[in-house]
């Protein structure tokens, strides 16, 4: 096969892999495939000392009781004595507020139950997030619930009354007076309220020797150095990729994390939607599909979706990013060594830049390659972009913006603004406090928020620096490893509980409003603050709206607060876009690399679920499988499959890291895909002091991290421990065999076989089946899920989870295969393990028409509903699971043991009240949000209407990013599902065992640039 | 040989295996029963409540409508139980120092609720919508009976799901006009009322009796 029709050819079945174990067809892995139950499904019991996970959420094994069988006696109604205003009971009210993430903001619509939160959802009416959220906010609603966070105001461990350490503040902010502050500190994370900076600033008026330190373990530092080396100044990058045809990607994972990561994907999404079904997305305003080239050690999301990835270490980025500019005629970068084959006016004539240069020579990409590349970001003039991500050092973020100014991209597709977080230009660097606390300069130290002694590098030892100043207070959600080391430690309110303000990632200001009182008696950092002025017990609400109250000239009208509030904006406070010009001199300088070649270079990077450590105790995360690795509870060391080889480890082996002599116990985990001679380390995992659902887990990769070093480590060493560790992953769980069940095809093969993916199997005709017809009067619920826009974000997961009362079931539990996830999103691997294409597939309950299910259940527990839902009668089921091991699809979830917990108060305020919690013994599986349908359905009724499209969203599609699921009627011939499901892309998972599944997929396309083989990335 | 068994074993035998039957469907009877009785139902069984609150005398003597203190009946899947103030809204003029009253007035001045008994309670895995029903013309007296003629609250209704079904499948049987929904006596006497599958019709009932129409 030639190149050409290697790039064009439609992929799905063969070829695809789950694990490299399956590749290999591992006896293992055939023995889990051909498993009639998973693992010891027919075990009941549960030893002791594997009873983790109910500990979890810190239940005991609660008998359900008989409530089920007869009326339940001696119920209480409990009226308001005043009914407020707005609360209907039994009628949810939405709040807009923000959730927050170092500084990165997401607005969102709180749905509020009788007064406790019970749902997330991102605000339709903000641009940064149009009604989408992540999985981070998603889960924001568990750790809020969580009955670890702390709960008391402790000196040195006492419980003590707020009103002390209120005294305490005053006496020690009167002892600093004296010294005008010199002997002040106070450590924040990013600081994207400008209410607080502005506290901070009177602070700092106040004390004028006193200095304001920001430390976030993952901050876009890098970023601004290389702006102010590009612009002279600290401006941050703003991407507007609805705007761009070409983006090349620098190790930068836009989609998958760091600020506005949810308008990236929505935006990204927007332009690979496929022209010539340009009608069924009015959003799209450009009919061409973009081209995204990625290259990066570890295969993020954003690589994942790639049209063309290109394996290469962290370190090496470098020379990619001063090839491009040198081919592109970047001014001032030197010229490489090496002589060129073409003369370079023919270089400059074909890309049609004066001054273009040979590109040097850069591992593992051909000059043809990369001249391919050049060229097409040099045809997309205006229309191109170039991102690098936050581990890449300064100077490649400065040639990164010198190229998109040769590119005339700068005002497109990229934008500057002042930076969200505050802290990253006004306040004094991190190291310096440390050199402060060192030679005992600092007497009052105040960390507000955070927890600097587990991520802070490992050479400051902040940890030990803090017992030479003699007053520490800490404010935080945990008891962490940072409260432990400071005299005195507050609970810090929750987002969801506190009254504040945050610039969103557009710039504009949102105001945090509180949707139930402080369950822990928690302070905001703004009350904190307030106890250095004259009126210390002024609330953060007054704070707050006193603040604003003096932005806005004239007087703030009660109107206008409430119309704030209530839009989850604040009227003109974006950011203006600053104009930058570029300084000359770019990149002259050329810098060593970071690691030499055949060397090993460790790169560090947020975890996907735990972030830098501050969501460890949250199930819900620890439990999501990560993209890519599909690993759960853990971290690990990810190296590529011929690192792993010359090496000589195999995955789950216990190593130890050795960087310059620090060393830290991982184990390895073999990733396809990862760039050789480099070991990717997430941050966040072995947190020491914790609460009950993040011990014991993964290993700390901080005890490596350094200040010279931050994200990319050179030489580092991996030695041999000889021992194993067990990894929770859920790669090979629920495999469906090699069967074509991603599809795929380039643009080009789509233009010309639209009807691919229907002709890669054979359907059964229409009439082929023994049962009787059913026709569905009324409507036919079924939904389509878009593979093209799927990034694989893991946030409808989540999303469903809080929706739907799903519980937590913990490592033990995922490694027998018991994880209950409905919609679980399944990666495909496919070709090489080296260099593979990766492929998400969201995989809900399909909702068969001719359900396999229903057919077995001896009790009709599962039935089939006039609108075609298999429902789901929990009271009805025995457990037989039956059903579980007749579904092709593998959907349905056991409960084998009493997982959901309901003992516990704070979860049962976590609930959502319009779904059944579940007991030991029951299946469940995905409803298709039946409890959503049924609220929309009685809203219409009560006004007498039809139920509009897309009135109803199931938890996964309003979560979506990328809008890559759509559910609505399929007897509407004008609802956008029925849309989607007539386009030629739209095909059934098995559609060939005739179950005829209400959900079904659009097959997936790339754009691959035709310069480029295929077997080169 | 002499007979082992007696002759009338045979008889014995006959009436053990026949009186075995008997038994068996004895007992099931006795369970379906006692399961179906006010025993378990509580159908008809008055509830102690704080306050002896009378619905005959506020709905039969007074003539209260319904929704003067089950506001969100037509609005929410819960009808409300009034707040302490509906009470006082009379109450803080009209038996104004009664004894029996006490308690609302305590609830008033320190702030706590009432907690009354509940008396209609559906298990918690039965979602039961009140705003739906009301719309779609069920009068508060096909379920809860006649309210103003009792002194204490009761359950007019088993609640149990074959109750439930019965108008589920055939709700032509069970409807209203809309003006007689809140209503405890009929609104025109003698008038000619529509038909229940005239109801069906301009109201557009459906017959839902998909599990996943109350169980979630």
């Amino acid at each position: 096969m030639s190149d050409e029709q290697k790039n064009s050819a439609p992929f799905g079945g063969q070829g695809h892999w789950r694990s490299l174990e399956e590749l290999a067809d591992s006896p293992q892995v055939r023995e889990f495939l051909e498993r009639e139950f998973p693992e010891q499904a027919s075990e009941w019991n549960d030893p002791a000392g594997r009873r983790q996970f109910l500990q979890l959420m810190g239940a005991s094994l609660a008998l359900a009781g008989l409530a089920g069988c007869s009326e339940p006696l001696g119920e209480k109604i409990v009226p308001f004595v005043r009914q407020p205003e707005d609360l209907v009971p039994g009628k949810p009210l939405r709040y807009a507020t923000a959730v927050r993430l170092a500084a990165s903001t997401l607005p969102v619509l709180v749905t509020s139950t009788m007064g406790r939160p019970t749902k997330i959802e991102g605000n339709p009416e903000h641009p940064d997030s149009q009604g989408a959220t992540d999985a981070f906010t998603q889960a924001a609603l568990l750790t809020l619930y969580d009955p670890d966070r702390s709960k008391t105001v402790t000196n040195l461990g006492g419980i003590r009354p707020y009103s002390d350490l209120l005294g305490v503040i005053r006496d020690a902010a009167e002892a600093q007076k004296g010294d005008r502050g010199a002997g002040l500190r106070i450590l924040t994370g990013a600081v994207t309220s400008p209410t607080l900076v502005s506290q901070i600033g009177e602070l700092l008026r106040n004390f004028p020797e006193a200095k304001w330190h920001r430390h976030e373990a993952v901050d876009g530092d890098n970023a601004l150095a290389g702006a102010r080396l590009a612009f002279g100044e600290a401006v941050e990058a703003h991407l507007h990729l609805d705007q761009a045809d070409v983006i090349l990607s620098l190790d930068a994972d836009f989609l998958g994390g760091g600020v506005g990561r949810v308008r990236h994907a929505k935006e990204f999404a927007q332009r690979r939607r496929v022209p010539a079904e340009g009608g069924s997305d009015p959003g799209s305003r450009n009919n061409a599909m973009n081209r995204l080239y990625v290259a990066e050690s570890m295969p993020s999301l954003t690589g994942s979706v790639a049209d063309h990835r290109f394996r290469l270490r962290s370190s090496d980025v470098e020379a990619l990013a001063r090839a491009v500019a040198a081919g592109l005629g970047v001014l001032g970068v030197s010229r490489p060594a090496d002589v060129p084959r073409l003369s370079e006016a023919d270089l400059a004539a074909s890309l049609g830049v004066p001054g273009a240069q040979r590109p040097a020579s850069v591992p593992g990409i051909s000059e043809a390659t990369l001249t391919a590349i050049i060229k097409d970001l040099a045809k997309h003039r205006s229309r191109s972009l170039v991102v690098a991500g936050l581990a890449q050092p300064p100077e490649v973020h400065a040639l990164v913006h010198a190229v998109n100014h040769a590119l005339g991209n700068i005002g497109t597709t990229v934008t500057f603004h002042a930076p969200l977080d505050a802290g990253a230009i006004e306040a004094a660097p991190f190291s310096e406090l440390a050199n402060d606390m060192g030679a005992g300069r600092v007497q009052f130290l105040m960390v507000l928020g955070g927890n600097p002694v587990f991520t802070a590098p490992v050479d400051i030892s902040f940890g030990d620096l803090l017992t030479k100043v003699g007053l520490t207070i800490h404010l935080g959600l945990y008891d962490d490893e940072t409260a432990v080391r400071c005299h005195w430690h507050v609970p810090e309110a929750h987002d969801l509980e506190s009254w504040s303000d945050a610039r969103c990632p557009d710039g504009s200001v949102t105001l945090l409003q509180p949707l139930i009182e402080p369950l822990y008696h928690g302070k905001t950092p703004h009350e904190l603050l307030a106890a250095f002025t004259d009126r210390p017990l002024r609330t953060s609400a007054e704070i707050v709206k006193e603040h604003w109250s003096k932005q806005i000239p004239g007087v703030l009208t009660e109107t206008q607060w409430r119309r704030a509030l209530h839009d989850g904006v604040v009227a003109g406070t974006a950011l203006p876009p600053t104009a930058v010009t570029l300084r000359g001199g770019l990149g002259a300088a050329s810098r060593e690399s970071n690691a030499a070649a055949g060397e090993l270079e460790l790169v560090f990077r947020p975890d996907p679920s735990v972030y830098d450590g501050r969501f460890a105790n949250n199930g819900w995360l620890q439990e999501l499988p990560r993209p890519l690795t599909k690993l759960t509870w853990d971290n690990a060391a990810l190296v590529s499959p011929a690192t792993a080889k010359r090496l000589g480890f195999k995955s789950e082996d216990l190593v130890t890291l050795n960087v310059g002599g620090r060393r830290v116990r991982a184990p390895l985990w073999i990733l396809p895909g990862h760039a050789d001679d480099s070991v990717t380390v997430h941050l966040g995992y072995g947190r020491e002091r914790v609460g009950r659902v993040g011990k014991h887990t993964g290993f700390n990769a901080y005890a490596v991290r350094q200040s010279a070093s931050r994200w990319i480590a050179p030489d580092v060493r991996i030695e041999a421990t000889g021992k194993r560790y067990r990894l929770a992953t859920t790669q090979d769980h629920g495999s469906m065999e090699g069967r074509p069940l991603v599809r795929h095809a380039t643009l080009a093969h789509y233009l010309q076989h639209p009807d691919f993916a229907q002709e890669m199997e054979e359907a059964p005709p229409a009439g082929l089946t023994m049962n009787p017809p059913v026709k569905y009067e009324g409507h036919a619920w079924g939904m389509a899920i878009d593979l093209n826009a799927c990034t694989g974000c893991n946030a409808c997961t989540i999303a469903c989870q809080a929706e739907n009362n799903i519980p937590v079931v913990g490592k033990e539990q995922v490694l027998v295969n018991r994880e209950m996830h409905w919609i679980r999103v399944d990666r495909y691997f496919e070709g090489e393990p080296e260099s593979p294409g990766v492929h998400h597939q969201p995989v809900p309950c399909m909702q068969c028409e001719d359900a396999p299910c229903e057919q077995v259940c001896p009790v009709a527990a599962t039935a089939h509903s006039s609108e075609g839902l298999n429902d789901m009668v929990y009271n009805r089921c025995v457990g037989t699971r039956y059903c579980a091991n007749n579904c092709p699809y593998k959907v349905r979830r056991f409960n084998f043991l009493q997982y959901s917990d309901y003992t516990l108060p704070t979860a049962r305020l976590l609930f959502n009240p319009n779904v059944t919690v579940r007991t030991r013994g029951v299946m469940e599986k995905c409803t298709y949000c039946v409890q959503r349908i049924n609220g929309v359905r009685i809203d219409a009724e009560v006004e007498g209407r039809p139920i509009r499209d897309l009135e109803i969203l199931t938890a996964c599609q309003q979560v979506c990013p990328s809008d890559a699921i759509v559910f609505g009627d399929l007897n509407d011939p004008r609802s956008r599902v029925t849309h989607w499901k007539a386009g030629p892309r739209n095909y059934a998972l098995l559609g060939n065992l005739n179950t005829r599944p209400r959900t079904t997929y659009l097959a997936s396309l790339k754009n691959p640039n035709p310069e480029i083989s295929r077997g080169e990335e | 040989m002499p007979q082992i068994f007696h002759p009338s074993t045979n008889t014995i035998a006959r009436v053990s295996l026949f009186g075995a039957l008997f038994l068996v469907g004895g007992v099931l009877w006795v369970l379906v029963t006692v399961q179906r009785s006010s025993y378990v139902t509580r159908q008809g069984v008055p509830r102690t409540q704080p306050i002896p609150f009378s619905h005959q005398h506020h709905v039969g003597g007074v003539g209260l409508d319904c929704r003067f203190c089950h506001t969100s009946v037509e609005t929410s899947s819960f009808a409300g139980i009034p707040p302490t103030q509906t009470c006082m809204i009379c109450h803080s003029r009209l038996w104004s120092d009664s004894p029996m009253l006490a308690p609302v007035r305590e609830s008033l001045r320190t702030g706590v609720s009432l907690e009354w008994n509940r008396v209609h309670n559906l298990a918690d895995f039965a979602y039961f919508d009140h705003s739906v029903h009301v719309a779609k013309g069920v009068a508060c007296l096909t379920c809860h009976g006649h309210v103003d003629q009792m002194p204490l609250i009761y359950k007019s209704a088993s609640l149990q799901m074959e109750w439930c079904l019965e108008c589920h499948r055939q709700p032509e049987k069970f409807l209203s006009p809309r003006e007689a929904i809140f209503r405890m006596d009929d609104p025109a006497p003698g008038a000619a009322r529509p038909t229940g599958q005239e109801l069906v019709q301009e109201y557009r009932v459906h017959t839902r009796t998909d599990c996943s129409a109350c169980h979630r």
